[in-house]
């Protein structure tokens, strides 16, 4: 037992001894170990926060998008020109149960900006053309009066339903539900104010102004086409073949029999969600791989205070082995040296980089972000881990040159 | 009494920077079990050299030495290690005890090196510490007791795995008279006990404790005589005087 003990009560006497110099000896593996647990600490809780924006749309919904698929050439949007191809009977063919049976609910959307005016306030605002489905599809909560119905969408009703942000904009000191408001010169009646949400999802529905969807289409930006449809599946289980449901469905409605030829594309926010995990991972590994390098550099600082500490301890090593400590004693003895620095200067860099991590935190949520400060038990482990590895790859040197010197060492010492 | 050393035509030869230093010169006698033999020279002499490849510290250059009969020549480090750990027990003249550590810890150290004792550590430890009369101090750093209280922690050290043999390398040389007085008459003990020791030193007085003396000169042995009991006894009366 004491063959462990005794290295370890040695180099706590030696810490201790000299309290500064075992600072700067282990500085470099508490800042290595610190930014390696900032890194990852951070790394993960804004991984949280974009995985949860995605979530936040939704982990069960598909986007169909007018336009071929990008895997088949530049999508055409991105060259400005705009895709006419996504119509009303589309999203009416989608949602006849017989063409695909796991559609729960799914919506249409146009989107345009206009200046909205109120009695006293106007305002450019990105306002959505959208069907009743909307509130089911994107589970949206009304915090006055109700939320667009069927029969508003198809007798071109002029109504209107406010994000909360828009809201207060609109209307900073009355009830806007019942009051009406100008989008380019027409007047629509407000009928509902949904809640709060914060900003989950990309867009915020905070920020949003929601009308009937031929209301938009025909009265605001005439025209007879969709921007995106939106649907919602049972379960995130039926998703693939959801999405193979409606793409024979959307070929059948526009006489297309090749798939190459296709002139719409089709999305899950679960590919989305699994391609940017991968994203994030990679980031976050590789920012922690950068952080890791500065270990090395501490490594070097271990390697040669253990160095000094051989040089200095040389007659302690002999007597030892006059003793009858054999090499491996002694080369046990100043690895385990070498493990305990850096071991102690790992637990302070994981303390000091929790403290940073939680302090980063506690600032980023004061500006408004929906961050959660997270500490796995993986970066504590990675990181003590790599403290432990660098004193056993810095250490072994010396360590080797320890246990070389000879027993005669012992009685030269005066 | 059996034979527990013997070495035969020792040589031992250093080289550093081309030159040739031969330091134990065709050396050879035999220790019995049992004896106070001190080994004596000025220095320089080759009596260091000669303790060290009897210790198994070193390794002679030619020459055969036997250790209770087996030959140390084709031994590995390891196995020089656990002799040494087994057999031989040293006392050195500036103590090497461990700093910050206690009497008791100290004096187990050449127990912690061995693999086969791990029973008993505590009853070994307390009979070497109560045979040099410092049980009291077991409990005290190394570094807060006397001169004179350290070499008896290190004669206890010596004597903790009961070896063969224990060299002392002028065991008094960093102590004043009293202690070193003190020092002595406890190897004079445990030789009588049945302690084989091998008393490294160039004064004469502390030389004259022992029962045989060898002088050593330039590497080799110029004399090797028995001490007659009556020498030994005016060299004790005279120390007590002083």
């Amino acid at each position: 037992m004491r063959i462990f003990l005794d290295p370890i009560k040695i180099s706590y006497h030696n810490l201790r001894s000299s309290k500064f110099r075992s600072f700067l000896t282990m500085l470099g593996i508490i800042i290595g170990v610190a930014s390696v647990i900032v890194v990852m600490s951070i790394g993960s809780s804004a991984q949280k926060l974009i995985l949860g924006q995605v979530k936040g749309i939704g982990s069960n919904l598909i986007g169909v998008l007018p336009g071929a698929s990008e895997e088949n050439g530049p999508p055409v949007t991105a060259m400005g020109a705009t895709i006419t191809s996504l119509k009303y009977s589309d999203l009416k063919a989608l949602l006849f149960k017989k063409n695909a049976p796991d559609i729960q609910d799914a919506t249409a959307y146009v989107t345009g900006t206009a200046l909205v005016k109120s009695k006293s306030e106007s305002n450019q605002i990105n306002y959505q053309g959208v069907t009743a489905s909307l509130s089911k599809v994107e589970n949206i909560e009304i915090d006055q009066g109700r939320f667009l119905v069927k029969q508003e969408n198809t007798n071109l009703a002029r109504v209107a339903v406010l994000g909360s942000t828009v809201a207060k904009d609109l209307f900073p000191n009355e009830n806007p539900v019942g009051k009406n408001i100008q989008i380019k010169d027409l007047s629509f009646k407000i009928v509902g104010i949904l809640k709060k949400r914060g900003s989950s999802g990309f867009s915020s529905s905070d920020d949003n102004l929601y009308l009937p969807l031929l209301t938009a289409q025909k009265l605001l930006l005439n025209i007879d086409y969709l921007n995106f449809i939106r649907v919602k599946v049972g379960s995130e289980d039926s998703i693939n073949q959801t999405i193979d449901d409606i793409k024979k469905t959307l070929r059948e409605e526009h006489n297309i029999r090749n798939p190459i030829n296709d002139d719409f594309s089709v999305r899950s926010a679960a590919q989305a969600l699994s391609v940017l995990s991968n994203v994030t991972n990679v980031l976050k590994y590789f920012l922690t791989s950068i952080a890791a390098i500065s270990l090395l550099v501490g490594g070097v600082g271990i390697m040669n205070i253990m160095l000094v500490s051989v040089k200095q301890r040389i007659w302690e090593i002999g007597l030892r082995k006059a003793l009858g400590a054999t090499d491996q004693n002694i080369i046990l003895q100043f690895l385990i040296e070498s493990i305990f620095v850096t071991f102690t200067g790992g637990l302070i860099g994981i303390v000091l980089g929790a403290t940073v991590a939680f302090l980063s935190a506690y600032i980023i949520r004061h500006l408004g972000y929906d961050w959660e400060f997270s500490l796995s038990w993986q970066s504590i482990s990675l990181a003590s881990g790599i403290a432990i590895f660098i004193g056993l790859i810095f250490g072994l040197y010396p360590a080797k040159k320890a246990g070389k010197i000879s027993p005669m060492e012992a009685l030269r010492y005066e | 009494m059996s034979s527990l050393i013997k070495v035969t035509e020792l040589s031992k030869t250093y080289e550093s920077e081309g030159v040739q230093t031969r330091a134990v010169c065709n050396v050879s006698f035999e220790i019995k079990k049992g004896e106070f033999v001190s080994i004596m020279g000025p220095s320089g002499s080759g009596k260091s050299t000669l303790m060290h490849i009897l210790g198994l510290l070193d390794r002679p250059s030619t020459g055969k030495y036997l250790l209770e009969g087996q030959n140390t020549s084709y031994l590995s480090d390891n196995e020089l290690a656990r002799l040494r750990n087994k057999k031989i027990g040293f006392i050195f003249q500036a103590f090497n005890l461990l700093p910050r550590t206690t009497v008791y810890e100290n004096v187990e150290l050449p127990l912690i090196y061995d693999r086969e004792s791990d029973k008993n550590n505590q009853l070994k430890v307390l009979q070497a510490l109560r045979s040099v009369g410092i049980e009291h101090r077991k409990d005290y750093l190394s570094n807060q007791i006397s001169g004179g209280e350290k070499q008896r922690v290190a004669i206890a050290r010596a004597l903790v795995n009961n070896p063969e043999v224990i060299f002392a390398d002028e065991p008094t040389g960093n102590l004043d008279s009293k202690s070193g007085l003190q020092v002595m008459e406890i190897l004079e003990k445990l030789n009588e006990e049945g302690h084989t020791i091998i008393l490294v030193t160039h004064e004469t007085i502390t030389a004259s404790y022992a029962k045989r003396i060898i002088k050593i000169l330039d590497g080799q042995i110029v004399s090797d005589k028995e001490v007659s009991e009556k020498r030994r006894l005016i060299a004790e009366s005279k120390k007590r005087i002083k």
